[in-house]
């Protein structure tokens, strides 16, 4: 062997070294700071997590684009949903005066509230666009309760990590990190471009977030939990979509 | 340059072996490592949106577009959600769950490759010396000798030729970037931090009708790439491109 290639050796080993710790350090400065998404096991981990990763150091505190309300969609497309069930039709002949949001987990003061006292609280309005992961898109104005100040009402303890929120179609449960939950454009909407949020549109309660794609707006909100950990939850995966094959983090 | 293979002393058993004229340099490690990764990324990144693609196979202009709303383009395909009319009896499987989990990771390799290439080319000059067209002399005749499917002469497998560099230019400093813009455009995460991603192409939809008339272009370029390799000569090109020797002209 001649010098050149022992050299080369000696040098190939630190930076490979380098390299292996640079990740091994990457990696648990990631875990610290909540980088790594819930559903970053299997083969599309290291791209999810960098996705997930990239983004909340990028757009951590930033406005999804608001619109004027001459752009609002003159043909929203409501999207199909599975059929709704008994318990939601009766509810819904009785005008949903029934309707309760529960509030749990990591609270000091979990709350079930009315439809009529989640319509009380104070509001914000919003226009903006809607996209499913299919593709397609429309602009709206909502209007809901910010899902912060939810959280303000109820206590929410200084370690909680993630909402958890759920339908009343017992399949479709989401969560989110406080990066979304605290933002000012996640809502509990109840208004949709002046009227009460239609039922196709997910009434009388939707999550909002405008900075995730429509499956992460959960139509017919029954229940907030508050956690530190999503592995309880499901498969603990984070939400029914990975269990499904789709990803926790859509922002994308 | 590069023509000629330097062979140390200790070498000469193999180098008798193989004269040296067989076996020359054509394709540093680097252009090979990074035109394979890119290949196989590109695959995926087509496959998994096409597949995407089959969730709403039309497409609109500005930022909002949905079956509510007409399409420019409607692909006449059958769709894989039963809301997309398509006019045919039945719906296809839904795929789009690891199609976009593969299509990110696909698209971060891409990037990533992409962004070494770069660097390295800048670096080493590999853009200035291989890539920008030397003269635009000569570019008429090319044009007619690639249509006519002539066999280039053996010392083109040396260089590229006008017509290649600036097919692979254009590639590498337009189309690929539109396609990561483009990309980017349409996420609702990446706009609320970078709105200037997406306004100044005119909406989302915009955005992703490009992200396709893109594709189109990119698949073109690989359908007629491939098609000169086999002109040129499969089996040198495949082994200039995995081993990154080629056989020298001969005279």
């Amino acid at each position: 062997m001649s010098q050149i290639s022992r050299r080369k050796l000696i040098t190939g080993g630190i930076a490979a070294a380098a390299g292996i710790s640079s990740i091994a350090v990457a990696g648990a400065l990631a875990r610290r700071h909540g980088l790594i998404p819930p559903d970053s096991s299997g083969i599309y981990g290291p791209g999810e997590t960098l996705t997930y990763a990239a983004q909340r150091l990028l757009t951590r505190h930033s406005m999804a684009r608001e619109f004027s309300r001459g752009d609002i969609s003159q043909n929203p497309f409501a999207n199909e949903v599975a059929p709704l069930g008994d318990e939601f039709n009766r509810i819904q002949a009785a005008g949903f005066a029934d309707w309760k949001i529960t509030v749990d987990g990591m609270a000091a003061r979990p709350t079930a509230f009315s439809l009529a006292e989640i319509r009380s609280f104070p509001t914000s309005t919003q226009v903006t666009m809607i996209g499913c992961e299919e593709g397609w898109t429309y602009i709206a104005e909502w209007t809901g309760v910010p899902l912060s100040y939810i959280l303000d009402r109820v206590g929410a303890l200084p370690q909680v990590r993630y909402v958890v929120y759920r339908s009343i179609q017992p399949d479709w449960w989401e969560s989110i990190d406080m990066a979304d939950a605290l933002h000012p454009q996640t809502v509990v909407a109840h208004r949709m471009n002046g009227t009460d949020l239609p039922v196709p549109f997910g009434g009388p309660l939707r999550l909002r977030l405008a900075r995730q794609l429509g499956y992460k707006n959960v139509k017919y909100i029954t229940r907030l939990t508050l956690t530190d950990t999503l592995k309880p939850f499901g498969k603990g995966l984070g939400s029914s979509s990975p269990e499904g094959g789709y990803a926790w983090y859509a922002g994308i | 340059m590069n023509a000629t293979l330097p062979i140390a002393e200790g070498d000469a058993v193999r180098a008798a072996a193989v004269p040296a004229a067989t076996a020359c340099k054509r394709h540093s490690a680097l252009v090979r490592a990074t035109h394979w990764l890119t290949t196989l990324a590109f695959l995926a990144l087509l496959l998994s949106g096409g597949e995407i693609v089959l969730s709403h196979p039309r497409f609109y202009w500005g930022e909002t577009g949905n079956v509510n709303m007409r399409p420019w383009l409607n692909l006449h395909l059958p769709s894989s959600r039963s809301t997309v009319p398509t006019g045919y009896g039945y719906v296809l499987p839904d795929q789009n769950g690891w199609s976009r989990y593969l299509h990110f990771q696909a698209a971060w390799v891409a990037v990533a490759t992409g962004l070494l290439y770069l660097l390295w080319g800048v670096f080493k000059g590999h853009f200035r010396r291989n890539l920008v067209p030397r003269s635009f002399k000569g570019i008429g005749a090319s044009i007619i000798e690639h249509l006519r499917f002539k066999r280039p002469a053996a010392e083109e497998a040396w260089s590229y030729n006008v017509l290649q560099r600036i097919t692979y230019l254009v590639v590498i400093f337009v189309l690929f970037p539109l396609m990561i813009w483009t990309g980017l455009a349409m996420s609702f995460g990446f706009d609320a931090a970078f709105p200037l991603a997406v306004r100044p192409l005119g909406g989302h939809q915009t955005a992703r009708s490009l992200h396709f008339i893109v594709t189109i272009l990119l698949v073109l370029f690989l359908l007629v790439h491939i098609l000169m390799v086999i002109v040129a000569g499969f089996r040198a090109r495949m082994r200039a491109m995995i081993t990154g020797r080629a056989t020298p002209p001969t005279e």
